[in-house]
């Protein structure tokens, strides 16, 4: 039987030689942490600065006079209005108004946009949008020619403008510039991040990655900046609050199910789903819920909800959060009572820990 | 840090104070602690429960993962170090004195090794 072998981002001698703790993280070789530790990197992003490896994630450009008419077709946020530079994040449905996966689209000009997908979920957002495109469009999937770095923290772009003219990086959230130079490569910047804090993602070719990776950690070096792997990427962000496809929603649970309704502009006049999320009604039945927990335990992903005695759900991701120093989850439940402050109990390995439904996001910078 | 020499190993990496014949402290090996990484929760067990040998008999939390401790002596628990409830951390940063429980009554060993003995198993285990 043959083996699949894993992939390596052009990144992987950089992690070898900053300590990486390697691990297969969805076929590719990936560190989980360094020496310095989970909990140690995540503060970093808080307080200071860190930065990921994230060119396993998916690339897909959409090129042609219809682009707009096939992005505002497979996602459910609304594409149009947007100027040159600008990103917007959507969930992409089935049918049946499941989520195929939440990408991040940058819109070039009016006949190129990108988009940014889920490592796990390439192949196959790539062939769903492939196989829906209609008009004068094509998809090409460069992911294999793409790396991807994020830096993010309070001290992020101060490092950043030290291998990179301020004018270069985008003055908004959520937009974006291209061809600029940095640290000597031709890098896309983009305002955007995956952990609540302030911070950038810079796309460039896989093979100028660690040329750029290097610059950043020597800019960085007196800053605190360290290089921070997967694991502090997940506990990031769930504390502040940012789903993760695969927990949070998949081809079973539809955007406002899970907290994304504003990301669905029912004003369109169709996208895939449509007719399946307003039949689920407003809000619909099942819905997600943050929590707090107030008894003695950690509640993670998979663990049974229960309020007054009846299972109402199942827990979609948690974790002890290490700058708020607490566990918190997140689960999908149908329950009419969903009010901040009122308690359920999770089963955690055969044992009852109370938690109390909360707000969200957890944390929020600032 | 090397492990100290007074103490006895299981290959599980937990060590062993035998205090005398049927009473012992049990405790996380350097090794099992840098393994698992910080460490930010600890389920004990309760005073007077029965523990076995080679079963867990608490586990541990990192901000990933659970993982099993193993009790590497069958007997009763006279004693939980309350201490480690309220700082987990202490099994990272001393794991020789961040003992989890004391064991009275122990009739049942699994097989464990000496510092020197231990010291190879480790080395073993780097070369997989």
């Amino acid at each position: 039987m043959a083996e699949e072998k894993l992939k390596r981002t052009s990144l992987y001698d950089t992690h070898v030689k900053y300590g990486g703790k390697i691990v297969d993280f969805a076929g590719w070789e990936l560190p989980v942490q360094y020496k310095s530790g989970v909990i140690a990197e995540h503060m970093a992003v808080r307080t200071k600065a860190g930065m990921f490896d994230v060119s396993h994630m998916g690339e897909v450009l959409c090129k042609g006079p219809d682009a707009l008419k096939n992005l505002n077709m497979l996602l459910t946020n609304d594409y149009s209005g947007m100027h040159d530079g600008q990103a917007r994040y959507s969930p992409m449905c089935n049918e049946k108004g499941g989520v195929v996966d939440d990408l991040i689209a940058y819109k070039h000009d009016d006949q190129c946009y990108l988009l940014v997908v889920n490592a796990a979920n390439k192949d196959k957002d790539y062939n769903w949008m492939k196989a829906h495109q209609f008009g004068d469009v094509v998809f090409e999937d460069i992911s294999d020619q793409v790396g991807q770095i994020a830096l993010q923290g309070p001290l992020a772009k101060s490092i950043l403008k030290k291998v990179t003219a301020e004018e270069n990086i985008p003055a908004e959230y959520y937009a974006c510039t291209f061809d600029k130079d940095v640290a000597g490569v031709k890098c896309m910047i983009s305002t955007t991040g995956y952990t609540g804090e302030d911070g950038v993602e810079l796309y460039m070719p896989k093979e100028d990655a660690p040329k750029v990776y290097e610059a950043l950690m020597e800019a960085g070096k007196d800053d605190g900046l360290i290089p921070c792997g997967l694991g502090a990427r997940d506990t990031l962000r769930l504390e502040a609050g940012m789903p993760l496809y695969g927990h949070e929603m998949d081809d079973t649970v539809s955007p406002r199910e899970a907290g994304l309704g504003i990301f669905v502009k029912m004003d369109k006049e169709d996208f895939i789903g449509k007719d399946a999320i307003e039949a689920m009604g407003k809000p619909p039945k099942r819905r997600k819920i943050g929590l707090k927990v107030t008894g003695r335990g950690i509640i993670r992903e998979h663990q049974d909800v229960f309020q007054d005695g009846k299972k109402i759900g199942v827990t979609t991701s948690g974790t002890h959060c290490p700058y708020l120093d607490h566990a918190y989850a997140v689960a999908l439940v149908e329950t009419d009572n969903r009010e901040p402050g009122s308690k359920v109990e999770v089963d955690v390995r055969g044992r009852r820990v109370e938690a109390e439904i909360v707000k969200m996001p957890f944390y929020k910078r600032g | 840090m090397s492990d100290p020499k007074e103490l006895l190993y299981s290959k599980s990496h937990e060590w062993v104070e035998m205090i005398d014949d049927t009473t012992a402290k049990v405790g996380l090996t350097d090794y099992a602690q840098n393994e698992l990484g910080g460490l930010v929760f600890v389920n004990l067990p309760e005073e007077g429960d029965d523990i076995a040998a080679g079963e867990p008999f608490a586990d541990v939390e990192s901000v990933k993962a659970v993982s099993d401790v193993f009790s590497p002596v069958t007997g009763t628990v006279s004693e939980i170090n309350e201490d480690l409830l309220d700082s987990p951390e202490m099994i990272n940063d001393s794991p020789y004195e961040a003992w989890f429980v004391k064991v009275e009554g122990i009739s049942e060993k699994v097989e464990l090794l000496d510092e020197k003995a231990y010291a190879e198993f480790v080395d073993s285990l780097s070369e997989e």
